[in-house]
Parts: structure tokens; sequence; C-alpha cells
């Protein structure tokens, strides 16, 4: 086992840096919707977990299940090892149920939805009634279709394209639906990848999760178009705490797209997220997240706290998981999507995006269990820090004694813009077995001011030089996102690192 | 076009002057050459020009089109027409060069309040710009100057120029590096570009590139000042005979 820290400072000039913080602050979505809310009481109880159960209608054995999560949660300690500071959470201030009351009865459909919810996605770019995953960006490759399934602080809006995804056997819905629909699949698989006892947040999750995503794909089936969630956050001191359960059975493929916002906020709003994805033999799934919430001001005030749980367990031999993820938003991120080869010549792969700048902090990674034999895995992390922000790789490579044969390859580059961040590595590496590889290339450099002058000679501005760069840094992952996910991030890239040049 | 007057430039972390008064006065449409020796300070005032930092300006000004450059950020130096095609052009990894001269476009024609120019006809003209330099499309595709050779990167900075089509326009050192091909490509795209509207200013060692590109006038550096100014005839003297004796006939 290793464990490297590095901490890199280094000098850039203060000027860019202050022309920078003058030029900050402008989170895209921080907007709020005015509707009225039907809350349920603030804090935590049995009572509580009782109350969201029966809001979803959910049978017994579910209220059951969450009630084992809540009694085993008040017992455990939140985590403390991850390189993150911020004061202690109240769990008792804090709303664990919030629906717009228009959504007191389930819509039947999308016409029945408020339309100031369907203008909030609207707002967002998320045309829920439309072909397309965003407005106005091209499609090149002609139109591409994605359902989109949109959770808005605890409650599922609406489901596109069901129908048509119904023909192909596909399940995609809301997991409080999929509970009442589907008990057997849930039943099944649910906690099987994550469980209950996995972790503080996890189990919090468990005990209150309210909305999220549930995806069956049967078997050789390859899902017919992209499919998609936009979370979103709106109430105030309100947690969101969804689950997200996919099931790829036999030979089955899907690529799945996460999206989310939260509006700006001066206090700190909880995202305690569990995402398991179940892949049986020859199964593959790509699973893509952009991840914007609100982080918070250039001092720290408000943004969200994201800790999540997110998990792929390949069950089967030749099973694939790809995680994308683009994590620029969030005042904390506490996130390590995480690969279990269990199947013979199953494969995971990881390429990460994370970018803090201002005060946040990042502490992100994966793990990679090969727990089979010929597994592969592959770790392309980018972490970049500007204005006083901390960035943590942390990953965990672990090959068991009989995943023999097995290889991954991590690459993990670091850039700094300005000189009052940090970027840290810290890769933990276990080889139980005589035939397996593990290779891992780490670099950390600050962002070059000659390429930055070598843009601005050419007519771009100091925003403009920095998002271009920093998208070149990032290109290997971007490259392994969705085409039409990959223009958002790269707006994204540079929107999060407005006021940030060094 | 371009007028500076005596311009005097230090390091702006150390005590070294490199620029002492210097002159200089092209015309529109004029091509004007400057040699001299090594350190005598000629990449520095190209970079003054277009706004790197590091340097202080303690004296003196440099006005495009009667506009003051020395108060201008870089980016606007170029929306005003100013183009550097660098001694040492820069890699940025992972950035395609396509994407590279297209964001360089669209933000000089935004900073000018043109529209922006669409993704069709920018394929359209880089193609065709492209095509006269003998660029491929690979190279296109290629991360900004990443893995190019010392004569690749010199003619993108070429098909760069004439993508933005500046109105003043500094070469320096362009011919080092270039076989004798690449010399004759990059002549005629500036020669291509001459025009009424446009000047040069090229900064050479060799007569060699100003038998392609023929300069009204050619300036001689040295010390951080011209010190001799003439036709292209001292371009030769200096091939020729070296600075030694035009250097000894200025100091006496
Ligand atoms: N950033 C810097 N730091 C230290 N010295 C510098 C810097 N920039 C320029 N100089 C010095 O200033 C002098 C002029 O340099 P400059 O590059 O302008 O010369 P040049 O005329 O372009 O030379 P060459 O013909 O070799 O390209 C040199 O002595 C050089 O070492
Ligand atoms: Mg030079």
């Amino acid at each position: 086992m290793a464990a490297v820290d590095m901490e890199v400072r280094d000098g850039v000039d203060r000027e860019t840096i202050e022309t920078v913080q003058a030029m900050s602050g402008s989170y895209k979505y921080g907007w709020a919707t005015d509707i009225e809310m039907d809350y349920a009481p603030k804090g935590l109880s049995e009572d509580i977990v009782r109350l969201i159960s029966e809001k979803n209608a959910e049978p017994e054995w579910m209220l059951e299940w969450r009630l084992a999560a809540y009694r085993r949660w008040v017992k455990m300690e939140e985590p403390r090892w991850a390189m993150l500071h911020y004061p202690e959470i109240d769990y008792q201030d804090q709303y664990y149920y919030a629906k717009p009351k228009s959504m007191a009865v389930k819509p039947k459909s999308l016409d029945e939805v408020d339309p100031k919810l369907l203008a909030t996605y609207e707002k967002l770019g998320i045309p829920l009634k439309e072909q397309y995953i965003l407005a106005g960006v091209e499609a090149p490759e002609g139109e591409r279709k994605v359902a989109v399934d949109a959770v808005f602080d605890s409650v599922s809006v609406g489901t596109t394209f069901k129908a048509e995804l119904a023909k192909a056997g596909v399940i995609f819905c809301s997991i409080s639906e999929a509970v009442r629909e589907y008990p057997d699949l849930v039943k099944q698989y649910l906690g099987t990848v994550v469980p209950q006892s996995d972790n503080f947040f996890a189990t919090l999750n468990s005990a209150v999760f309210s909305d999220g995503s549930f995806v069956y794909i049967p078997k050789g089936t390859r899902c017919p178009m992209e499919l998609s969630t936009y979370f979103r956050i709106n109430a105030e001191n309100t947690g969101q705490f969804e689950r997200t359960l996919i099931i790829a059975d036999e030979g089955s493929y899907v690529s799945y797209l996460e999206g989310c916002t939260a509006p700006k906020r001066d206090t700190h709003q909880l995202h305690a997220a569990v995402v398991e994805l179940v892949i049986l033999k020859d199964a593959e799934v790509k699973y893509s997240t952009v991840q914007n919430w609100y982080p918070g001001d250039e001092n720290g005030k408000g943004g969200i706290y994201n800790f999540v749980t997110k998990r792929a367990d390949c069950r089967g031999d030749n099973a694939k998981v790809m995680w994308t993820q683009v994590e620029t938003g969030s005042a904390i991120t506490w996130k390590y999507p995480s690969c279990i080869l269990r199947g013979d010549n199953s494969q995971g792969e990881f390429y990460s995006i994370a970018i803090a700048n201002n005060a946040q902090q990042a502490d992100t990674g994966t793990k990679m269990i090969h727990l089979g034999k010929n597994t592969k895995s592959r770790i392309v992390s980018k972490g970049i820090s500007a204005g006083r922000a901390q960035n943590t790789y942390r990953g965990l490579v672990s090959m068991h004694p009989k995943a023999t044969n097995s290889r991954n390859y991590t690459q993990c580059d670091s850039l700094l813009i300005g000189d009052k961040c940090g970027a840290h590595t810290v890769p933990y590496i276990e080889v139980k077995n005589n035939s397996s590889r593990v290779e891992h290339e780490a670099t950390t450099s600050k962002v070059d001011e000659d390429q930055l002058f070598y843009c601005r000679s050419r007519g771009m501005d100091e925003e403009a030089a920095v998002a271009l760069v920093v998208n070149g840094f990032c290109k290997d992952v971007l490259q392994a996102l969705p085409m039409e996910f990959a223009m958002e991030a790269q707006s994204l890239v540079a929107i999060s690192l407005e006021g940030s040049v060094g | 076009m371009l007028e500076i007057k005596n311009l005097h430039v230090k390091l702006a972390d150390e005590d070294k002057v490199i620029l002492r008064g210097l002159d200089l006065s092209i015309g529109a449409g004029e091509v004007h050459a400057i040699m001299g020796p090594n350190g005598s300070g000629k990449s520095t005032l190209s970079y003054v020009l277009s706004g790197r930092e590091g340097y202080e300006v303690t004296d003196g000004s440099a006005k495009l089109l009667g506009e003051e450059l020395l108060e201008m950020e870089p980016e606007a130096r170029a929306a005003a027409g100013l183009f550097l095609a660098f001694q040492y052009p820069v890699e940025i990894p992972g950035v395609g060069n396509m994407t590279f001269l297209r964001t360089a476009l669209n933000a000089q024609r935004k900073a000018r309040g043109e529209e922006e120019v669409s993704a069709g006809d920018f394929l359209k003209l880089v193609r065709e710009k492209a095509k006269t330099l003998k660029i491929d499309a690979e190279m296109l595709k290629r991360p900004v100057n990443v893995g190019f050779s010392g004569g690749e990167k010199k003619r993108n900075e070429i098909l760069q120029m004439a993508m933005l089509e500046p109105k003043m326009c500094i070469l320096d050192e362009t011919d080092s590096g270039l076989d004798v091909d690449a010399m004759k490509l990059v002549s005629d795209g500036v020669n291509a570009l001459r025009d009424a509207g446009r000047s040069f200013l090229v900064i050479t060692h060799y007569q060699r590139l100003l038998d392609h590109i023929k300069p009204d006038v050619v300036h001689i550096m040295a010390a951080g000042r011209i010190v001799k100014t003439g036709g292209p005839e001292l371009a030769l003297e200096v091939e020729n005979n070296g600075y030694a004796d035009l250097l000894a006939e200025v100091q006496a």
C-alpha cells in the first residue's frame, strides 16, 4: 500500500488573480423557482422515515428496509478521513422531504405538470417535451433522442419517451414508481451494490431517499436512446437524497447521463445520493455525470455539500462499466464512483474532471476492485484547482489473489491556477497476486503563462484563454463524454473557472 | 500604421534595460525589415508591442493607427489589428488547431462588434488557406503546435495570420528553421497578404527571406535602438560584411 501526498503552491502574478476575482461570481443556474412547497417537518426521526414512505405510497417491505437503515444510521459517525473542512452538519436542522404542492397528486402525463416546473427545466436547458437533451446545442450526429427523467427537490417530475422505451422492453421511471410497479426487481437488486451499512451517507440515503431514477435493460437489448436524469434542488434547507438503480441484464447496453443544478442559497444544502449499477454478463453501462450544484460564493458562503456513493458491480463475465464525471459545482464534493470487477474479463473505466474554484473543496476519485481474472481498469483524472480551492484525488486499485493477469492504468494530472490553491494525490495500491500489473502516473503543473499570452495575442480575453487551455488539459476526459454532453461540459469548464485566472 | 517613439523598456523584475529610445515609423502598405545582432532587442520589441508581461515601459509610445498600443490588453491589440508571428510558437496540448483558430477569429470579431463566423464558412476558409500553405488536414486537427516540426510551426503562424487578416504583421524570425521550399511557401503566403491597408515588420538575420519578401525599408538594430535605416541594399551589406563595419560606422 502506498500513499503519496503532494501539495504544490506555485507563484503566479497577483495582478492576474485580482483581475479574475473582479470578474468572478456568476453561477448561471442560481435562481430559485417560486413554487409552493409541501414540506415534511424539519429533522430526522422514525416518524419522518415513515412519512416519506407513506408519501411515496410504498409497500411495507420498503418501509422496513428504510427503518432498518435509519436505526443503523443513528449509531454511525460521520466519516472524517477526507481532506475536507466544514462545520458540523446539524442533521436535525434539515428538511428531508419537500414536494411542489402542485405535485400532491402525481401528474399522469407531462401535460399535467405545473408549467412553472417545466419552465424551470426549460431555463436549465432541458426541453422535457422536446427531442433534444439540450436546446441550442448542435447535434452533429443528427437528431439523437434522449429520454429524460427530471427530479425536482424530492420528487420525480416526469419521464419522456416512456412508451417508446417500453416497446424495447426498457424500464425507465422514477424509483418510487419502480418500488410500486416493479417490486420484484427492486427487491432483488436494491442495496446489493451499495449495502445499507456501506457508509454514513449511504445509510442515511437508504433511510430517507425520496426519489431518483430506475432503469432496467432486458437481456440482449441495446437501449434505443440515451437516458438522462436531471436533478434540481430548489427548496431551501432541504436535503436531496436521490437513489438511482440501474440494472443491465445480460448482453445489454445503456448510456446514462446525469445532470445537476441548484439555486444560490446562503445556507449549505445537503445532497447525499446513492447510485447502484448492476451489470450482468456481457453487458455494458456508460454513466456520465455533469455535476454543477451551486458551489457557494467566493467566500465559501452557501453551496451544496455533495456526499455521494456511486458503485458499479460487474457481476458477470465480460461486463463493462465506464464512469465519466465532470464535477464543477458544490461547496464540498465527496465522491468515489467505484467498479467491482467481479466477472472474469470485466472492465472498469473512470474518467474524471474535477474543478474546484474559490473556496470549493473536492475530494474525489475512484476504487477499482479487481476480483475476477483478466480484469482491466483505467483511471484518467484531471483535477483543476483555482482560487483558494483544495482538490484531492483519492484512488484505490486493489488486485485480489484470484484476479490473475489483471491490469490497471492510472493517470492523474493536476493543474493549478493561482498560488493559494492546492492539489493532492492519494493513491492506494494493493496487488495480491504475481501476474497483475498496476501503472500509476501523476503530474502537477501550473497553468502556463506563455500559453495564455499566446492565446491572448490572438485575440482571446484572459478568461477565454484559460478556458481553452483548461479544456485542452481535460481533453482525454471530455472525449469520453457523449457528444451533446461534451459541449455542455466544455462551456461549464469555462463558466466554473470564471474569476479564477492566474 | 505603426508609430513608435522613443521607446524605453526594461525587464520588470530586473534592472536590465533592453530598449533604449527606439524610434520606428511604418506607413500603410509598407514592408520594413529589422536586422541586428543576437540580443539586440528585436524579439523584446515584438513582445512589448503585443503586450507580453515581464517588461516595463519606462518611456515612449507606440501607436497603431493613432491608438496607443501600450495601454491596451494583448487581446485588444489583436482586435485592433496587430499580429505577431512568434519566434518560438507555443504548444497547447489538447486544443485542436482548428478550435484554436476559430476561437481566436471569433473573439476578435466579437471585440470589433462583428458577427461570428459560422462553422461552415470557417471550415471552408481555413481549408482554402491551409492548402496554399501546404498544411494538410491532419495538421489542422492536431493540438496547436504539439509535435509540429520547427518549419510546421512557422507555417502554422502564417496560417493564423492569413485567417485573422491583421493590419500590422510582425514576423519574428519566421524564416529560421525553414527549408528552401517552406521558405518559398511562407514568403508567398506573406506576399499574398500584401495590401495597401496592411503593413509588415519582418525580423530576420538573413538576406534570403528578403529576396522573396522585398522590403521597402531595412533597419539595423543594435543595443536596443535603430542605428541605421536604408533600402534593401542595407540587408545585402549585412549579408556580405556582417555588423562590425556598420556598427563601427555608427559609433564613429
Ligand atoms: N525575460 C527576460 N529575462 C532575462 N533577459 C531577457 C528577457 N527578455 C530578454 N532578455 C534579454 O534581453 C536581450 C534582448 O533579447 P531579445 O530576445 O529581444 O533579442 P533578439 O534581438 O531577439 O535576439 P535574437 O536575434 O537572438 O533572437 C537579451 O540579452 C536577452 O537575454
Ligand atoms: Mg529574437
